[in-house]
């Protein structure tokens, strides 16, 4: 196998690479093929080529090996001491008799593009670091754990504490600090822009954590994201720029796929459009905006999720606002999960039909307002709904959990509503190809009506994308107002779509986006289960990389986003009106770039912290607990609670066992 | 307390709660008024009796249900009942002029630009592109953005508030508003959303806003998602603005106050014209109204600079509460901005949907903006160049065709023509009979080596009545001119689209 030869570090490690290939018993190995490696020399076998042509893919395997190259180690560029590298090696699927001398260790220069490549996109420690996003079994609703009643109590007692305090400010501050509340005032004759009564929130509790937020960012947010320091004098009014960067891990960009990247195919076919097609397409679709382009990455996004047809658009966010209004409208019924997107609330409420919300995920809710909607009608007039159209969203970006595909699919059989199912985050980050919910449960796409998605996120762009049959996609290029009058996907924005897309079905340097998905499904649930193992409540589903974990008391999400930024790890904390009031949590984004190391250091940092902050609140009924054989060990001091031990792993086994115990259902 | 004498507790109680309501201020005028009501009309007393019972009543009624018509019904009627209906499919069957229209739509073939080539193989005249400038073109550009590339790589992967702001949006603000002159701006991902999320983030529910007649369908989906009070006034008529302002102030002069709005266009998208700043802003002071004004069609096309309508007609921008543009069209990047005072951009930042849900705009776009705003400060002869050719093709299409006229003002590089009203009288057409002709005379043009397009009519909500489908634009052919072509080139495609016209309209009988 020629893995290891274009490893230029090879000597340095141990080979991991290899000693996975050939661990025959690890259980769900999946098949990276063969041309997983082949690809590397351009997809062909070196043998039938002359050796010119196998000196260039040699050297592109090279720079394809610095892309992505296997090594466990973290790059430090000062003391690099690197063997060399020959054709012998490079190309070996047969010994080539005379060895050529290829690669010779790099120079500094070198070794800093390297170290820059590797921050945008870590390399793959073991090839026991993959795992496949599938879904397998009963799909059931999360079990959510619940902290202590201390938490919720003293969780309140927050709030409260934190709106009294806010009132007993604004008594004294409109009295003393007039000049300081005048925008909130009726002056000279204007209304104030903004609420007294809805500003009280943002004024007094947002603002007091606002240096957690909109934190400005250079550079590509890859595997890691480069801060710009930032300080504030005045409770956060207004920041100062200290001029200082600080690259931190990244665990709160969309990067699903590790597409965020500013070297690489992607990169580099983006480059090329620019100079063949320019930077914009300065028209609306229907005028003179679509591109060749476009309708190449509509054919291969219709393709690519399973679908006739597909329409993109240049923004996520409208595609819904702007899809609704074509398909549904007056006499016409939606229904909603309650926690849809803000971009699905608005395309209903443009759209004038009347909406109904179903309790998040609870699909017997859902079917419960079904029969009742279908049964009564209208409202006043009993007339029969024209049609009903159901939208959820497939990953849930606040929860980490998915929709329950397999269920709603048999309601629809029965109750013959339209289903409208959002990919915004799981297009790219679910099922063993990428494709979505669709593709992670195993159900046809032809069930689901409309598949929409973003192309923000997984794919590294911007916009968005509507997948359904060929009518209806006609319907919307006529109609649909964004297709009419907003700005056209333009021609960098696409090239990247479309680079991704082939990378990730593998028309483009097969396997690469093959260990993407692979990479991204195992990081999931590598720090899903570590973090329940340290006792965190978190949240959503198991193979979803979107990974809430609790932090309930309001003070919590500013200290835990401190405490990580001191580590140098960016995260989100989202609280209310985001999420009910209680459930403040932080919320990590996993992305196909990060390295086990990255996750062990994440581990590690939210242990320290979460003793610090007292974060392990979790019962064990969600999983994590200690197998039987370590029970015994750490039985006292933890009470169990039904039966199941409270997990509190030390981190050491947390990092010792993740690997093996990341491929069996995370109990 | 004594608790084996029941009846001399309550007594006791009854004792002491009288005592303590007579202490009550006013208690006691309550009860003489009682007293002399009960004497004077026992009826009466009745009946108030009955008022304040039913009053209570009502008041600790669980919230009134609004489902009051609803039937009951038994788990096998509501089975039979979901057996029984049959939904109507997602969409409506394709009409002809749909069906052509899909058909028709031009597919660009490489890069577009004042010559494309379409995916039939042929090269034509681009003048359906807002490539005014011709920024397209510019390798300097496409160097500066290649480079942003190589360090930001392409998509920012996440909203502004969750690490998605990066240094080059500060920067692109900074120079919009520098521009400008205002004291802030806020950047958007796209240009076309802006201003239906910028609206309702500011006016709610019983807030009013006055905007013109002719308004934009994105200016329009704000309104409506808003949710306000709306008051519509003729098209640019200052003087049936000034009557709506007056009435509302009248009408609401005792209510408690609201936030007031005024919302127009600069260049009017659908008619071209332009809306007259000066005297809006004297009414907008007098009637204590904000200002929305949507710019999209004006930033970077009139005025010296391209500041707008505000350089144009000599007004501090600083005076329009909020000035929403583009940064898509004529400056050749994508995304769109909201331009005010400190405040009015805070405010958005966490509060305007498509910007708090909704990823950031690629840097390469971003610093592509802020390039071409540099250029159109910097060589405003960009901008003389242009109108040139604007003039040119003017001379070739207005005062020379019986049959159209042009409705946008002499700047402005987008040619709206409509139909002389005497040719639709006398020709009999209706508004479809116009729109066929004008997609006709598209298609005849394209079959000329020369792109142009129609003014796509509003989409209406579905289900809406025709009746109700409130303004819709007359149809109107679009051309729109750019300096990357000689004043020569210009006039010839001039000269195409007018024997276009004349040889279409001359069709029908
Ligand atoms: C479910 C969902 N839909 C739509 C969007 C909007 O996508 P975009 O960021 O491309 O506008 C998002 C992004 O946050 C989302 O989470």
């Amino acid at each position: 196998m020629p893995t290891r030869t274009i490893n230029p570090f090879a000597t340095t490690t141990s080979t991991p690479a290899l000693d996975a290939l050939s661990e025959k018993d690890q259980p769900r190995r999946t098949s990276f093929s063969k041309n997983k490696f082949t690809s590397l020399f351009g997809g062909a076998s070196p043998r039938t080529r002359n050796e010119a042509a196998a000196l260039r893919e040699a050297l592109i395997a090279q720079q394809q090996a610095l892309l992505d190259s296997p090594s466990p180690q973290q790059i430090n560029s000062s003391s690099l001491s690197l063997p060399t590298i020959n054709l012998t090696t490079a190309t070996a699927e047969k010994m080539p008799s005379e060895p050529k001398t290829l690669f010779q260790p790099p120079d500094p220069e070198e070794a800093a593009s390297l170290a820059r490549a590797h921050a945008q996109f870590g390399p793959l420690g073991s090839q026991s670091h993959r795992y496949t996003s599938r879904h397998e079994g009963e799909f059931g609703d999360p079990i959510e754990d619940e902290p202590p009643y201390y938490y919720l109590i003293t969780t309140y007692i927050s709030y409260l504490i934190l709106i009294v305090f806010g009132h007993v400010r604004d008594f004294f501050g409109k009295r003393f600090r007039r000049s300081h509340y005048s925008h909130l005032a009726e002056r000279d004759g204007y209304a104030p822009l903004n609420s007294d009564f809805d500003n009280f929130y943002t004024r007094r509790l947002k603002m007091r954590i606002n240096d957690c937020f909109s934190r400005p960012i250079t550079g590509v947010p890859g595997r890691f994201i480069t801060l710009m320091d930032r300080k504030s004098t005045d409770g956060n009014i207004t920041f100062k720029m200290l001029g200082t960067l600080t690259e931190t891990l990244n665990m709160s960009s969309y990067n699903y796929l590790g597409f965020a990247q500013s070297e690489g195919p992607c990169a580099d076919a983006t480059e090329a459009a620019i100079k063949k097609y320019g930077i914009s397409m300065v028209s609306p679709r229907s005028d003179a905006g679509t591109s060749e382009l476009t309708v190449e990455v509509e054919d291969l996004i219709a393709n690519f999720v399973g679908k006739p047809a597909s329409m993109v658009f240049s923004m996520g966010f409208v595609t819904n606002a702007t899809t609704f209004p074509t398909i549904v409208g007056r006499g016409c019924l939606m229904i909603s999960d309650e926690l849809n997107h803000s971009s699905i609330r608005f395309g209903a409420r443009l759209s004038g039909a009347m909406v109904s919300m179903f309790k998040h995920n609870d699909m017997r809710d859902l079917e419960r307002v079904l029969r009742e909607v279908i049964s009564q009608g209208q409202p006043r007039t009993h007339r029969p709904w024209k049609k009903i159209l159901v939208a959820v969203e497939g990953l849930y970006s606040m929860e980490g959990t998915m929709c329950n595909l397999p269920d709603l699919v048999a309601l629809k059989k029965k109750y013959k509503f339209h289903l409208f199912v959002d990919e915004a985050h799981s297009v790219g980050a679910l099922g063993p190809r990428g494709r979505g919910v669709c593709d992670y449960f195993g159900i046809d796409p032809s069930e689901v009506d409309i598949l929409m998605g973003t192309l923000t996120k997984s794919f590294g762009a911007n916009g968005g994308y509507i997948a359904a049959n060929k009518d209806i996609i006609d319907k919307l290029r006529t109609q649909n107002a964004a297709m009419l009058y907003a700005e056209s996907p333009t021609p960098p924005v696409l090239t990247q779509i479309a680079s991704a897309l082939r990378m990730i079905t593998g028309d483009l340097y097969p396997g690469q986006g093959e260990e993407r998905l692979q990479r991204l499904a195992f990081n999931s649930r590598y720090l899903r289960l570590g973090l329940k193992r340290l006792g965190f409540i978190v949240y959503g589903h198991d193979d979803s990389p979107i990974i809430p974990i609790m932090l309930y008391n309001p003070a919590k999400m500013p200290a835990f986003s401190h405490e990580l930024l001191q580590r140098k790890i960016s995260v989100v904390v989202v609280g209310y009106p985001a999420t009910p009031l209680v459930s403040s949590r932080a919320r990590f984004c996993v992305s196909a770039a990060h390295t086990k190391d990255d996750l062990d250091r994440m581990l590690d940092a939210c242990d320290k912290v979460g003793d610090r902050l007292q974060l392990k609140f979790s019962s064990g009924v969600a999983g994590g607990s200690l197998p039987e054989e370590m029970q015994v060990a750490e039985k006292d001091g933890l009470k169990q609670r039904n039966g199941v031990s409270p997990p509190r792993w030390q981190l050491q086994h947390v990092l010792k066992r993740g690997v093996e115990d990341v491929k069996v259902p995370l109990r | 307390m004594d608790f084996s004498d029941p009846q001399g507790t309550a007594m006791r109680f009854f004792n002491d709660a009288s005592a303590h309501f007579q202490k009550l201020p006013g208690s006691a005028i309550l009860l003489r008024y009682i007293k002399s009501s009960y004497q004077n009309d026992p009826a009466r007393s009745a009946i108030e009796l009955f008022l304040v019972i039913f009053a209570i009543r009502y008041l600790l009624a669980p919230t009134y249900s609004t489902q009051k018509s609803k039937v009951s019904l038994t788990d096998q009627e509501i089975d039979e009942l979901v057996d029984e209906w049959t939904p109507e499919p997602l969409v409506a069957a394709p009409t002809q002029f749909e069906e052509l229209e899909n058909e028709k739509r031009p597919v660009l073939v490489g890069p577009t630009g004042p010559k494309s080539k379409l995916s039939n193989g042929r090269t034509v005249t681009n003048l359906a592109s807002y490539n005014f400038y011709n920024f397209i073109a510019n390798e300097e550009l496409k160097e500066k953005a290649i480079k942003t590339l190589r360090k930001y790589g392409v998509g920012p992967c996440g909203p502004p508030g969750f690490y998605g702001t990066q240094d080059v949006h500060i920067q692109t603000e900074a120079d919009v508003a520098a521009h400008l002159g205002t004291p802030a701006c806020i950047i958007y991902a796209q240009s076309f959303s802006t201003i239906s999320s910028v609206i309702p983030s500011f006016s709610k529910r019983g807030d009013i806003i006055v905007a013109d007649k002719a308004v934009n369908f994105a200016v329009r989906k704000g309104i409506q998602i808003s949710r306000s009070t709306v008051r519509w006034y003729e098209h640019n008529d200052m003087e049936d603005l000034e009557r709506v302002l007056q009435n509302i102030t009248k009408e609401q002069a005792k209510k408690p106050l609201t936030r007031r709005f005024i919302i127009t266009e600069g260049l009017f998208e659908n008619i071209g014209d332009v809306v007259n700043l000066p005297k809006l802003i004297e009414l907008k002071l007098r009637y204590k109204f904000r200002l929305i004004l949507d710019e999209t069609w004006s930033y970077g096309v009139l005025g010296r600079t391209g500041r707008g309508v505000t350089e144009a007609q000599n007004v501090d921008a600083r005076e329009v509460d909020m000035i929403i543009g583009s940064l898509a069209g004529p400056l050749c990047a994508a995304g769109g901005f909201c331009a005010g005072t400190e405040e009015v951009v805070e405010h958005q930042r966490i509060s305007s949907a498509s910007y708090t849900y909704s990823a950031a705009l690629p840097a390469l776009l971003s610093t592509t903006a802020s390039e071409t705003i540099t250029m159109l400060q910097e060589q405003p002869e960009i901008l003389t160049g242009l109108r040139e050719n604007i003039k040119a093709m003017r001379a070739m299409l207005d005062p020379r065709s019986d049959w159209v006229k042009c409705t946008s003002i002499v700047d402005n590089p987008i040619l709206l023509l409509v139909l002389k009203p005497e040719v639709i009288a006398s020709k009999n057409l209706s508004l479809e009979d116009q729109n066929q002709l004008f997609q006709d005379v598209v298609d005849e043009c394209i079959a000329n080596g020369v792109l142009i397009t129609r003014l796509r009519s509003m989409p209406v909500d579905l289900g809406v009545h025709p009746r109700d489908r409130g303004w819709q634009p007359q149809p109107t052919l679009k051309v729109c001119v750019t300096s990357g072509l000689t004043k020569k080139e210009t006039e010839k495609a001039g000269t195409v689209i007018r024997h276009a016209v004349t040889k279409m309209i001359s069709r029908r009988k």
